[in-house]
């Protein structure tokens, strides 16, 4: 198994006090919550530093796991020692007490250390991959999850697989992280933040015989797509055209999530300007429209019959484009 | 780990008929009734009237109230810190997707 440097993960020295890595961690947790952060990878460091945050914020576990030392060489597998723990009072008390962090949520290092004790049930959490407590006697809790969606799923509907962790008891009673992958039917117009409920796919710990399990919450966000942007239930396309057909006007072909169209190009457009096609957007009741904006793409002058047609442009027209400079 | 690849699942949009009550925001969230009173009375939450004498709140009132309890555990703001967080990740969110549309 791999060992934590958990000093590493918080970016302080092995000598720093309670006050530096408390500091550190607010600072860290603000910057990968995954509420607010933007990072790529944000609810993974945001669980390593949680954990990482757990061990050294708790004076016995600090001392136990500097007991370790800096680790095994890089490549060599970690295991904890035989009389790992001896001496310490901690096994168990206080996997639970700080952070918000769900109890499959920690690595098989942390587990291996300080999860021995630990069961299920213990405590709720909101994060994002976690089971909720408070369920109701006879009824499983509901498990949420987030999961990124391309845009075609929402514009045509269609089957989509989820790699998710949830939570579950193994046959030792222990809490464990269960990987399943789920088949889900992609409901046609779902938005980046909403939410497709799948009733039943949530946990039946603690059900019992004859029980109801918890429903399955799942989060989309939305992939960036190669040609559309999506705002609301509006999409934005760049269409490229040529001078002369944005000047002259012209009937071009635009591609749309429903297959590619013919487009007329109004005489004298110019670059950004912003052409609907209504309802060829998201899908819904009302659905959303399709922004076709224009961007003129001028052909490269590299050989002498391009050159000699943009000076002949160049001497028809008396054409100064700085003049709002004043230049 | 076990890996299970199951038959095909379907569900509706959550947000599209969703109408939840305290309570069953508040078994969502896995908090106390009064935690959602407190994010109603700070405006975190915004209550939807459907002739009920209850409150009651559409689907997508579950996201912003999770964030709400998350954001209030684990950087332990207070809940007009949250309120104001969130109100600026919308703003920021509604500033990015301009910034998105307008690039190039």
């Amino acid at each position: 198994m791999e060992f934590k440097d958990y000093y590493k993960v918080m970016g302080v020295a092995r000598d720093a006090t309670e006050a530096q890595i408390k500091q550190a961690y607010r600072k860290l947790a603000r910057k990968y919550h995954p509420d607010v952060s933007k990072e790529k990878d944000a609810e993974a460091r945001f669980k390593e530093v949680g954990e990482a945050y757990e061990v050294l914020k708790t004076p016995e576990k600090r001392a136990a796991y500097d007991q370790l030392g800096q680790g095994p060489r890089p490549g060599e597998n970690f295991k904890p020692p035989p009389d790992w723990g001896a001496g310490f009072e901690f096994s168990g008390a206080g996997a639970n007490s700080g952070g918000s962090q769900g109890g499959a949520d920690y690595s098989e290092f942390f587990e291996s250390l300080f999860g021995g004790a630990r069961r299920a049930g213990a405590r709720g959490s909101t994060h994002p991959f976690d089971a909720g407590h408070g369920a109701d006697a006879g009824r499983g809790e509901d498990h949420h999850a987030k999961v990124m969606l391309d845009l075609d799923a929402t514009l045509h509907g269609g089957s989509r697989q989820f790699g998710l962790r949830l939570p579950e008891i193994d046959a030792q009673g222990r809490l464990i992280a269960k990987e399943r992958t789920l088949n889900v039917q992609v409901p046609k117009g779902i938005l980046p933040g909403q939410t497709i409920r799948l009733a039943g796919q949530g946990s039946s710990i603690g059900t019992g015989a004859g029980g109801t399990p918890g429903d399955l919450y799942i989060e989309v966000e939305f992939t960036p797509h190669p040609l559309y942007r999506v705002d609301g239930r509006d999409l934005y396309l760049e269409l490229p055209v040529a001078p002369w057909e944005a000047a002259l006007g012209a009937g071009v072909k635009a591609p749309t999530p429903g297959g590619i169209v013919d487009l007329k190009i109004p005489a004298g457009s110019h670059a950004g300007t912003k052409l609907r096609l209504k309802a060829r957007g998201i899908p819904a009741s009302t659905p959303g429209d399709l922004y076709v904006m224009l961007q003129i793409a001028l052909p490269a002058a590299t050989d002498d019959k391009a050159k000699q047609a943009y000076r002949a442009l160049a001497d028809a027209l008396p054409f100064n484009p700085r003049t709002s400079l004043g230049v | 780990m076990r890996t299970v690849v199951e038959g095909l699942l379907s569900g509706e949009i959550f947000e599209d008929y969703a109408v939840l009550s305290v309570d069953d925001l508040s078994r969502l969230c896995s908090v106390d009734r009064t935690c959602i009173v407190e994010l109603v009375e700070e405006g975190v939450l915004r209550v939807i009237e459907v002739d009920s004498a209850e409150w009651r709140f559409s689907g997508a009132a579950l996201r912003r109230a999770r964030a709400a309890m998350r954001l209030q555990k684990d950087l332990e703001i207070n809940l007009p810190g949250v309120a104001l967080v969130l109100e600026l990740m919308e703003e920021l969110g509604r500033v990015r997707s301009e910034l998105e549309v307008q690039r190039r």
